[in-house]
């Protein structure tokens, strides 16, 4: 009997999870569908990227700069055996531009404002704020998500691009400013392998699709979240494990439609 | 229209942002070196381009005065037919000479152009009739063991 019932469990869990997905997908239609009303009212928007984008500004800028040392450190120790130093720059530009700046920007994205929201989210609902805006004719996802998702999506790639550009800065102190990298080598053949539609707009679609996709998560999590306070702590941390595993997966599979045979 | 400050801060990020972006496209990529529109089109065939890539430089006396468009195999002559962008700026003469050379020893492969003495000009869709192939590595080291082994049969 005791299998029958883990098969039933298993099966359970299998249902549930593809119910919510059904329901996380209804609800990121209702969020574009009533995002013209949003935008009608713009300053919400604005307080919420201030709360996402501006206050992630910080963690973005310092993990960038030390990312893109470390790769500099790292880059120049592996392409020294080889004797290529002077390729140090393309090395530090393709990897912060293709993947590390999107993939860790969305990473530290979905852990500092993802988080956020979805606790926001999840005591407006345990302390009976969207029941309350409901009963007042004001429709809580035009009012409340809408904004939190366009702050999200708007704020992402800005957030990647500073990772990358703060990164290449970063990699630049360490190759030529402390290991002595030649400077002009390390532009000059930096610009000749990075192309702008290929790897950098690229790079910003891909953060544009992670941040698309954390905030959805973070949001329904937010307002799926039974309205205890272990309710809460649940889907705050459920946000930060889905949003990491999604980022790194789409990330997989954005890079092989991206950039295979390139 | 009282929140002055937090319009600040959002905007300062959003300029940041957008700066970050531009130089990114401008002093990380190749955008600045992009010239739109002012270029031509001329084609060549090769018997062999090794590995030479479509976007690979196109290159005068050391210059950069174009990129590869394409390469596609022509299947009547059986030859690779390159075409490529050269800059408005730059004009060459119909005999011009292409190349294909390799900057450094394993370094990646361009074109070559040397310019040859007519005072007719290449034209848009233009055809370089004289080209020369890639140098293959393995065709070079080939032919070295067979001369050393016909030097040892003497």
């Amino acid at each position: 009997m005791a299998v029958v019932s883990t098969i039933r469990a298993i099966g359970h869990r299998i249902v549930n999870m593809v119910w919510r997905i059904g329901v996380a997908a209804r609800f990121f239609f209702l969020t574009l569908r009533y995002s013209g009303t949003s935008f009608s009212r713009f300053h919400l928007i604005i307080k919420e990227l201030f709360s996402t984008g501006v206050m992630s500004l910080i963690i973005i800028v310092v993990a960038g700069l030390f990312v893109g040392m470390v790769l500099g450190l790292q880059g120049y120790e592996t392409l020294k055996r080889y004797g290529s130093e002077s390729a140090l720059g393309v090395m530090v530009a393709l990897g912060l531009v293709r993947e590390l700046g999107p993939v860790m920007a969305a990473l530290l994205f979905a852990s500092r404002a993802g988080s956020s929201m979805t606790a926001e989210i999840g005591l407006m609902k345990a302390t009976e704020q969207i029941s309350a805006m409901e009963m007042m004719a004001v429709n809580p996802i035009a009012r409340i998500v809408a904004p939190r998702f366009w702050a999200g999506v708007i704020s992402m790639p800005l957030l990647a691009a500073l990772f990358s550009a703060v990164g290449i800065f970063g990699g630049y102190l360490v190759g030529v400013v402390q290991i002595g990298v030649d400077e002009g080598s390390f532009w000059s053949q930096m610009q000749a392998a990075v192309d702008f539609r290929e790897d950098i707009m690229n790079g910003v679609i891909k953060s544009f699709v992670f941040g698309t996709v954390v905030t959805v998560i973070a949001l329904f999590e937010g307002f799926d979240a039974p309205p205890t306070a272990e309710g809460v702590s649940g889907a705050t941390t459920r946000t930060v494990v889905t949003s990491s595993l999604a980022i790194l997966m789409l990330d997989f599979v954005l890079t092989a439609i991206m950039f295979r045979g390139a | 229209m009282e929140r002055t400050t937090l319009d600040l801060w959002v905007g300062m990020f959003v300029v940041a942002g957008a700066a970050a972006l531009v130089m990114l496209a401008m002093k990380v990529g190749n955008l600045g070196t992009y010239n739109v529109s002012e270029t031509y089109q001329v084609h060549a065939y090769f018997s062999n381009i090794g590995g030479l890539k479509p976007k690979a430089s196109i290159r005068s006396a050391g210059v950069l005065v174009g990129r590869v468009t394409s390469i596609s195999l022509d299947t009547e002559k059986y030859e690779a037919n390159v075409v490529m962008n050269i800059d408005k700026r730059y004009a060459f003469p119909k005999d011009t000479f292409a190349n294909i050379l390799t900057s450094g020893l394993l370094g990646e492969q361009y074109i070559g152009l040397m310019p040859g003495g007519e005072t007719d000009m290449l034209k848009d869709g233009g055809l370089i009739s004289q080209t020369q192939s890639a140098m293959v590595l393995e065709d070079l080291i080939g032919k070295f063991m067979y001369s050393k082994a016909a030097e040892a049969a003497k």
